[in-house]
C-alpha cells in the first residue's frame, strides 16, 4: 500500500468496519428502502465499494437486498446487540406502535423470542440496539414523526422514533437521533447522510447539524417555495388553475410548498427528474412533523397561502407582470441592431482596412 | 390413514423451521414450516404478518380526495400502483372521465412502472436465488452441470454457459445484477416523467394527471424505452435458457411452488376511446384494456367480466387476529346495477382488530383471507395472483381479446415483436401457457412480462405523440365529490391484483377497503381451514437442495415464495438452525 494518503488517517479508517442495521419493520410501507435503491449520489454500490477515499467499509444489513435469509440474516441483529458490531449505524424505518396497547400480542414485529415463542416487537429491538449504537437514524417520515400511520384516528397509537426513546436521547458517540424526513425519504436525502454519518464515525466529517426536529440543516433548511421553479409565477401574481397543461403556480389547487421544509424542488426526485410541484404535482407536505393531519385535505387552499396569493394576484402582480413583459418584448426579446447582413458595419468598431 | 401392508419401521426425521425474515422481498415476510427430510417434502407451512397498521380505520370521515395520497402509503413498492387504483376508484365515484391524455399518462407512469419492479425483483432480488453463489452453497452437482452446459441463446445474451449466466447473477458483483440496478434507476426516471414520484406519486390524481406533458416529457420516456426494449431482447432468451436448465438439471422441478392453476386478474391500462369508469360500463371497458381481466378455478377461464368479479370477492377469516363484522352495519345491499352484495364483500368489511398471542393452531396473523366464491358449487377458492405476470398473461393469452399489432393473444399464447433497437435487429418472442402454475414459471412470466409492458407501453406512447403534436395537451378535468356514492377500482400491482372499494356519505369516506395483491397470496387458513397460496404452494414442495438439516438454507422453498413477488410487512417464526421437533415413527409404505 502506498504510504501517501488523502485524507488524514485514511489506511487507519480504511481498515475499520462500519456497520449498517436497517430495520424496515417499523410501521412503515419499506417505500425509503425501495427509493434508496434509486440513489445516484452516492449509489448503495458506491457505498458499500467504498467511493471515497478514507471511508471506513461498510457492511449494510438490509433485509430489501440480503442475500442471507433468516438466522443467518438475523445474525447481526444479535451481534449488535451483544456489541460485537462496532460501530454500527442503527436506521429505522416505520414508526413505532404503542405497544403498552396491545396486551399479549403485537402490533409490530420481527424474530422470535425464544423463551415464549412469540414475535419480539420492533419497539424491543430498538430498546435492545439504540443504547450499543453509534448512531441512530429515523428514516422517513413515519420513523421521524410518526406520518400516516400515526393519523388522527388510529389505532396502534403510532409514534416517531424521538417520541420513543425520548427527544433528548443520545447515542453512545454523543449523536442524538438523525431524522430524515419523507414519505418516501428522497433517494439521494437518504444515501448522502448515510456516507456522511460513516464519514463522520471515521473521524473525516464533524458532526452533522441539525435543526429543532433533528434534521440535517444543509437538506431541510430551505421550503419547496424557495427551491420552486413555478416560484417566479407568485411574484408576478399567477396562479394555476388546473392541474396538467397549467404551468403556473400551485397555490390555490393545494401545493403547500411555501410552510414546507424540503429540497426535492431543488434536487429533483431521481437523478434531477421528477419531483413535486417543479413537474406539476402539488406539495402535499410529507416531510413535515404535522403530515398529514394539518395539510389534510390536501386539495384545499391554505387559507393563509390564498390570502398571500390574492395580494400577488391582485396588487403587486399585475405591476410586475406588465412592467416585465414589457422589457421583454421591446427589449430583451430582440437582437441589437448591428446583427446584419447589410454592406456596412454599424457594430461601432470603426473600420481600419 | 390406512395401514400399511408390510410395516417395516423406519424412522422419519421431521423438522420444524422457519425463516424471519425472508430477505429480498419488500416487508419482512417469514415462513414457518414442517419438513420431513426423510422424503424430501414441506409437510406444513404457515405465513403470518406480524404488522398492523388500521388504515382503513384511520380513512374513515376522511375528504375522498385525499385517498389516494393516503393509499399510496399503505406499501413502499406498489404505492403508485394503490395510488392509480385509488384515482380510478375516485374517478368512478365523482364520475369524471380524464382526457385522453390523462388516460395514456396513467398507463404510461404504470407501465414504467412493471419495467423498473419486474426488473429489480427478477433479477436483484429472486434470481439470486439461482445464482452461481447460492447454487455452490445448495446444490454444488447442479452448478458444475451449469459449467459444462452450453447457453441455447449465448449468441443473443452474450453468456456461453449456464453457469456464466449465474456468475453474473451474484449480488453486488455479477455484471447482469449491477446492469439491473442500473435498469431499475433509469426506469424509475421514465415513471417520474408521468408520476414525478417513484414510489409515492406527486402526479396522478383523480380526473387525470397533474403532470405538464409536453414533447420533451414523451421524447424523454421514448429514448429510454427503446433502450429497455434492447435489454429485453437479451434477458428474455437469458432467463428461458436459466430456468429451462433447471428443469432438465433437476427432474421433478416443476413441483416447486406448484399449486392448481386458480388465478386472480383484475386486467391494467385501459384504452381511453373506451373507459368511462363507470361502474355501469364496467364489462366492457374492463374487456378491451390491454391486460385482460379474468378468474381462473382450476386452470379453466370461467369470466372476464369484471362486475362478475366484483360480486365474487369474499373477505373471511379464520386464523386472524380480528373479531368478525356479522353484527356490524352494512354499507351496500345492491350494487350501482342492483346486483346482490354479500356481507363478506369488501364493501361492507369492518376492520375489527384483537391483537392477542399467536397460536398456530389458532390466530397466527394479522391478514385475513381474502378468497373468491364459486357459486357452481358454493365454494370459496384460495386464488393467486401467479406474483402477476403469470396470471396476466395467462389470462390475456386465453381470452384472446388484445392485439394491439406488436403484442397479439392467441388464445393459448402471447405473440409479442420487439422493434429494433440501437445494436440488435428486430426479435420476435412467444409466450405460451405453461401446463402448470409454479415457481420456474411464475418467474419466466415475469421475464416475458417486461417485454409485454415495454410494447404495450411503447403502444401508448405513440398514442400519447398523436394527442401532444395535435396541441391537446389538457391532461386533468375537474369534478364534484358528490354526498353519497359507491366505487371500486380494479388494477394489477406490479405484483398481482390491486382492488380499492369505497363507500361515500355526506361528502366523506364512510368505508374504504383496499385489496392489494400479497393479501390475496400470503394469507392464513380461512375459517373453512383453506391454506392460503403460499401455504400451499410451500406444502408438497419436494425439497432439491443437496445439504441436510443441520445446513439447509431451503432455497427450494425461497423460489417457491419468492416467485409470488412477495411485498407485505410480515414476519413470521425463527428458531436458531431449526430444531428437531419430532421424530416419528411411522411405516415406509406411507410416504
Amino acid at each position: 500500500m502506498s504510504v501517501t494518503e488523502f485524507v488524514p488517517n485514511q489506511h487507519a479508517v480504511e481498515a475499520v468496519t462500519a456497520h449498517v442495521i436497517w430495520m424496515t419493520t417499523g410501521l412503515g410501507c419499506d417505500g425509503d428502502s425501495v427509493a434508496m435503491t434509486s440513489a445516484t449520489n452516492p449509489s448503495l454500490e458506491d457505498i458499500i465499494q467504498g467511493v471515497i477515499p478514507g471511508m471506513p467499509r461498510v457492511v449494510v444489513h438490509t433485509p430489501v437486498l440480503a442475500y442471507e435469509n433468516g438466522a443467518e440474516f438475523m445474525q447481526a441483529w444479535y451481534d449488535a446487540e451483544a456489541g460485537r458490531l462496532d460501530p454500527f449505524v442503527l436506521i429505522v424505518e416505520g414508526s413505532l406502535p404503542n405497544e403498552n396497547l396491545s396486551g399479549e400480542g403485537h402490533w409490530a414485529g420481527m424474530g422470535v423470542n425464544p423463551s415464549n415463542g412469540q414475535p419480539i416487537t420492533t419497539n424491543e429491538w430498538v430498546s435492545r440496539l439504540a443504547p450499543k449504537a453509534a448512531a441512530v437514524v429515523a428514516l422517513g417520515t413515519c420513523a421521524t414523526y410518526g406520518g400516516i400511520p400515526a393519523m388522527k384516528n388510529n389505532p396502534t397509537g403510532a409514534m416517531g422514533v424521538c417520541d420513543y426513546l425520548g427527544w433528548n436521547w443520545k447515542s453512545s458517540a454523543g449523536l442524538p437521533v438523525v431524522n430524515i424526513p419523507g414519505c418516501p425519504v428522497q433517494p439521494d436525502n437518504t444515501t448522502e447522510s448515510l456516507l456522511y454519518l460513516v464519514l463522520h464515525l471515521g473521524g473525516l466529517a464533524p458532526v452533522p447539524d441539525l435543526d429543532e426536529q433533528h434534521r440535517p440543516t444543509w437538506l431541510f433548511g430551505r421550503t419547496v417555495r424557495d427551491g420552486c421553479n413555478r416560484a417566479g409565477y407568485v411574484e408576478s401574481g399567477q396562479f394555476a388553475t388546473e392541474y396538467g397543461a397549467d404551468p403556473r403556480c400551485l397555490i390555490k389547487l393545494g401545493c403547500k410548498g411555501p410552510v414546507v421544509k424540503c429540497n426535492v424542488p431543488v434536487r429533483g426526485w431521481q437523478s434531477g427528474y421528477g419531483g413535486c410541484p417543479n413537474v406539476g404535482g402539488i406539495c402535499m407536505a410529507c416531510t413535515m412533523p404535522g403530515f398529514p393531519d394539518k395539510f389534510m385535505p390536501f386539495m384545499d387552499e391554505d387559507l393563509a397561502g390564498a390570502m398571500a396569493a390574492n395580494v400577488m394576484k391582485f396588487a403587486w402582480g399585475p405591476m410586475v407582470r406588465y412592467f416585465r413583459q414589457r422589457s421583454i418584448k421591446t427589449k430583451y426579446d430582440n437582437e441589437p441592431e448591428w446583427r446584419h447582413n447589410r454592406n456596412e458595419l454599424t457594430t461601432g468598431y470603426q473600420k481600419r482596412w | 390413514m390406512s395401514v400399511a401392508e408390510t410395516p417395516r419401521e423406519s424412522k422419519i426425521l421431521v423438522k420444524e423451521m422457519s425463516w424471519d425474515p425472508i430477505t429480498r422481498i419488500v416487508g419482512s415476510l417469514g415462513i414457518h414450516t414442517e419438513i420431513d427430510f426423510t422424503n424430501g417434502v414441506v409437510n406444513k407451512c404457515y405465513s403470518t404478518s406480524m404488522i398492523f397498521r388500521g388504515f382503513d380505520i384511520f380513512m374513515k370521515g376522511i375528504d375522498p380526495r385525499d385517498t389516494h395520497f393516503i393509499t399510496s402509503r399503505i406499501c413502499g413498492i406498489c404505492g403508485d400502483n394503490h395510488c392509480t387504483v385509488s384515482c380510478m376508484n375516485q374517478n368512478m365515484a365523482y364520475g369524471v372521465k380524464p382526457p385522453k391524455l390523462g388516460d395514456y399518462a396513467y398507463n404510461l407512469a404504470e407501465l414504467a412502472d412493471y419495467m423498473f419492479d419486474h426488473a429489480i425483483f427478477n433479477d436483484c432480488m429472486a434470481n439470486v436465488d439461482f445464482c452461481e453463489q447460492m447454487v455452490k452453497e445448495t446444490n454444488p452437482s447442479v452448478l458444475a452441470k451449469a459449467e459444462e452446459t452450453l447457453a441455447p441463446h449465448s449468441d443473443v445474451h452474450g453468456y456461453r454457459t449456464i453457469a456464466d449466466i449465474m456468475r453474473g447473477l451474484n449480488p453486488f458483483t455479477g455484471d447482469f445484477y449491477l446492469e439491473t440496478l442500473q435498469v431499475a434507476r433509469y426506469t424509475r426516471e421514465m415513471y417520474c416523467l408521468f408520476g414525478g414520484r417513484h414510489t409515492h406519486p406527486s402526479t396522478i390524481m383523480p380526473g387525470g394527471v397533474s403532470a405538464n406533458i409536453t414533447h420533451q416529457t414523451c421524447t424523454d420516456y421514448y429514448v429510454r424505452l427503446m433502450r429497455y426494449i434492447e435489454y429485453c431482447k437479451r434477458t428474455v432468451p437469458m432467463h428461458d435458457d436459466l430456468y429451462d436448465f433447471f428443469y432438465q438439471a433437476l427432474p421433478g422441478y416443476e413441483k416447486v411452488g406448484y399449486r392448481d392453476t386458480n388465478l386472480i386478474c383484475w386486467g391494467y391500462f385501459d384504452d381511453p376511446d373506451y373507459v368511462d369508469y363507470s361502474y355501469a360500463n364496467m364489462t366492457e371497458w374492463g374487456r378491451r384494456r390491454w391486460v385482460t381481466p379474468g378468474l381462473v378455478f382450476d386452470g379453466e377461464l370461467i369470466t372476464t367480466d369484471l362486475v362478475e368479479i366484483n360480486l365474487a370477492m369474499r373477505i373471511l377469516l379464520g386464523s386472524s387476529y380480528f373479531d368478525d363484522w356479522t353484527a356490524e352495519e352494512t354499507f351496500v345491499h345492491k350494487d350501482p346495477l342492483g346486483n346482490p352484495v354479500d356481507k363478506r364483500h369488501p364493501w361492507n368489511k369492518v376492520t375489527l382488530p384483537k391483537p392477542q398471542k399467536r397460536d398456530f393452531a389458532d390466530k397466527y396473523s394479522w391478514v385475513a383471507s381474502p378468497r373468491m366464491y364459486d357459486k357452481r358449487n358454493d365454494k370459496y377458492v384460495a386464488c393467486d395472483t401467479g406474483g402477476g405476470p403469470f396470471a396476466r398473461q395467462w389470462v390475456t393469452a386465453k381470452a384472446g381479446l388484445v392485439d394491439i399489432g406488436y403484442v397479439k393473444a392467441t388464445g393459448e399464447s402471447i405473440q409479442m415483436v420487439l422493434p429494433k433497437t440501437a445494436n440488435m435487429p428486430e426479435m420476435e418472442l412467444e409466450w405460451k401457457i405453461p401446463p402448470w402454475s409454479n415457481a420456474i414459471e411464475r418467474d419466466r412470466a415475469r421475464s416475458y412480462h417486461q417485454a409485454y409492458a415495454a410494447l404495450v407501453a411503447l403502444y401508448n406512447l405513440e398514442q400519447a405523440l398523436v394527442e401532444v403534436r395535435a396541441g391537446r395537451t389538457k391532461s386533468w378535468n375537474s369534478f364534484v365529490v358528490p354526498d353519497e356514492a359507491v366505487s371500486v377500482g380494479f388494477a394489477e400491482a406490479a405484483r398481482g391484483v390491486i382492488s380499492h372499494h369505497m363507500v361515500i356519505r355526506d361528502g366523506k369516506v364512510a368505508n374504504y377497503q383496499p385489496y392489494p395483491p400479497t393479501p390475496w397470496n400470503a394469507n392464513p387458513r380461512d375459517t373453512y381451514g383453506t391454506p392460503g397460496p403460499y401455504e400451499d404452494a410451500v406444502q408438497n414442495t419436494p425439497i432439491f437442495e443437496e445439504n441436510g438439516p443441520d445446513k439447509f438454507k431451503g432455497v427450494d422453498i425461497m423460489r417457491a415464495v419468492r416467485s409470488f413477488d412477495p411485498c407485505l410487512p410480515c414476519g413470521v417464526h425463527m428458531y436458531g438452525g431449526g430444531m428437531v421437533r419430532k421424530v416419528m415413527h411411522m411405516p415406509t409404505a406411507l410416504s
